[in-house]
């Protein structure tokens, strides 16, 4: 598909999600490995997307994609910056970038996501790259959305408390220590390898990197494709996707349930009584075919 | 709901982007979404960014001297791409006496030094509305 026309499906799904099905049911399947990229603000994520971007097109495959990055909660703007380290592919036709504000979505995403990477996946890229908005310590929606999560660290990252922590920490198929070129990153790889026993996961799971040394990327998309594909082999990636369709809908549910409540005035007294009203707001709205969709 | 997308490209060699990032600042507490795309662009990379990031209007810094070659050259591309709906505003240090010539490439608005954020927020909300009443909204 032409740059143009995909990016102006994108911003149609991204304004007006009821759209979403119409448009992705016009092409046919196609599925692209899709991996997230996630960790906390300035630990390098995009930096090393487009080391990796540089990897994948020396095998001539295509790549797409989505950055996240913050919405403004107080005006709606947004400052998406994440491109800026990319710039080298910005004139390669088999390379397509994309930047997207999270639009009040929590959890790292924005709610155009799912129907966005479809879109990108029938139209035909061999990759689709996720980078999420800096994330803290429990933003786990990208592993409901990927087939494989790269969690991307850095020096300074805490000691091996911080990895016994619950949430992000749990939900990496590989971990990445950037800026390995620091002094520091030996020790957060050492401690990320007893931590990695500890949790039952293998060392193939752990790689070093520096994107400003321009080492170890080989390493990282290595290991990401052979995660890959052991999750192919194993049926993984299948159980994944049906858990992503399960999010989704989840998500236009939610969606729909949100509307519905809109429209239920304030005047109810108690919260049970506002949800009979938006229950049954909902229930006309159904029966009167309005589907949603989309989001 | 529409939110518009404001591409922020610094063409050519200058290496200061101070004036670029206080706009791109002003104009996300404006409410826009700003893409930024850093120092020493070519045309080709800002125009293949417009196309991709699908933005409605693209801001160009330019404080090299090189405007009117540059500002050209991103239109001639933008055509070229089939985008040329897409309207150009350019800032920096722009004498006087070439604004009527980057006018006439098709340049939409020119903001020199000194000129208020509050008054490119206002113009920058007027393009955008021109834009949207020929479009009829699309």
């Amino acid at each position: 598909m032409e740059h143009k026309t995909l990016a102006k499906l994108i911003t149609q799904i991204e304004n007006n999600p009821e759209v979403a099905p119409q448009i992705l049911q016009q092409f046919p399947e196609h599925q692209s490995k899709v991996i997230g990229f996630t960790g906390s603000p300035g630990v390098g994520k995009s930096s090393l997307i487009d080391r990796v971007i540089r990897y994948i097109r020396t095998r001539d495959l295509s790549v797409a994609v989505v950055a996240i990055d913050p919405s403004s909660p107080f005006t709606r703007g947004a400052f998406l910056g994440d491109r800026i380290r990319m710039r080298e592919h910005f004139v390669d036709d088999n390379v397509f970038i994309r930047s997207m504000a999270s639009r009040g979505a929590l959890g790292g995403l924005c709610d155009a996501i799912f129907d966005v990477v479809k879109l990108l996946e029938v139209s035909g890229f061999d990759y689709v790259l996720v980078e999420t908005v800096g994330i803290g310590q429990s933003e786990i929606e990208i592993s409901h959305l990927v087939d494989v999560t790269v969690l991307v660290l850095s020096p300074g990252f805490g000691d091996e408390v911080q990895m016994l922590k619950a949430g992000v920490m749990e939900i990496a198929d590989l971990y990445v220590v950037n800026k390995s070129d620091l002094p520091e990153s030996d020790t957060v790889y050492s401690q990320l390898l007893a931590f990695l026993a500890l949790a039952g996961k293998s060392e193939q799971q752990l790689c070093k990197a520096s994107t400003h040394a321009n080492n170890g990327v080989r390493e990282v998309v290595e290991k990401i494709e052979r995660l890959w594909e052991s999750f192919y082999a194993d049926g993984t990636i299948e159980r994944r996707r049906k858990r992503r369709t399960r999010y989704h809908a989840e998500h236009i549910v939610r969606k729909i349930v949100e509307q519905a409540m809109n429209t239920v005035q304030e005047n109810a007294t108690n919260p049970y009584e506002f949800v009979k009203l938006a229950l049954s707001r909902l229930c006309e709205n159904h029966l009167r075919g309005g589907q949603g969709g989309g989001i | 709901m529409r939110i518009f997308r404001i591409l922020i490209a610094k063409p050519g060699l200058d290496g200061h982007d101070r004036g670029a990032k206080v706009v791109a600042h002003a104009l996300r507490d404006a409410g826009f979404e700003v893409i930024y795309t850093g120092l020493r662009q070519t045309p080709e990379q800002i125009v293949r960014t417009a196309v991709q990031e699908d933005v409605d209007l693209i801001g160009l810094s330019i404080l090299s001297g090189a405007h009117l070659q540059l500002s050209k050259k991103v239109i001639e591309l933008l055509k070229k791409e089939g985008i040329e709906d897409v309207p150009v505003f350019v800032g920096g240090i722009i004498p006087q006496d070439d604004v009527p010539q980057l006018l006439q490439v098709g340049v939409k608005k020119v903001f020199g030094p000194g000129t208020p954020l509050s008054e490119i927020v206002q113009e920058v909300k007027s393009i955008l509305q021109e834009g949207v009443t020929k479009t009829g909204g699309a």
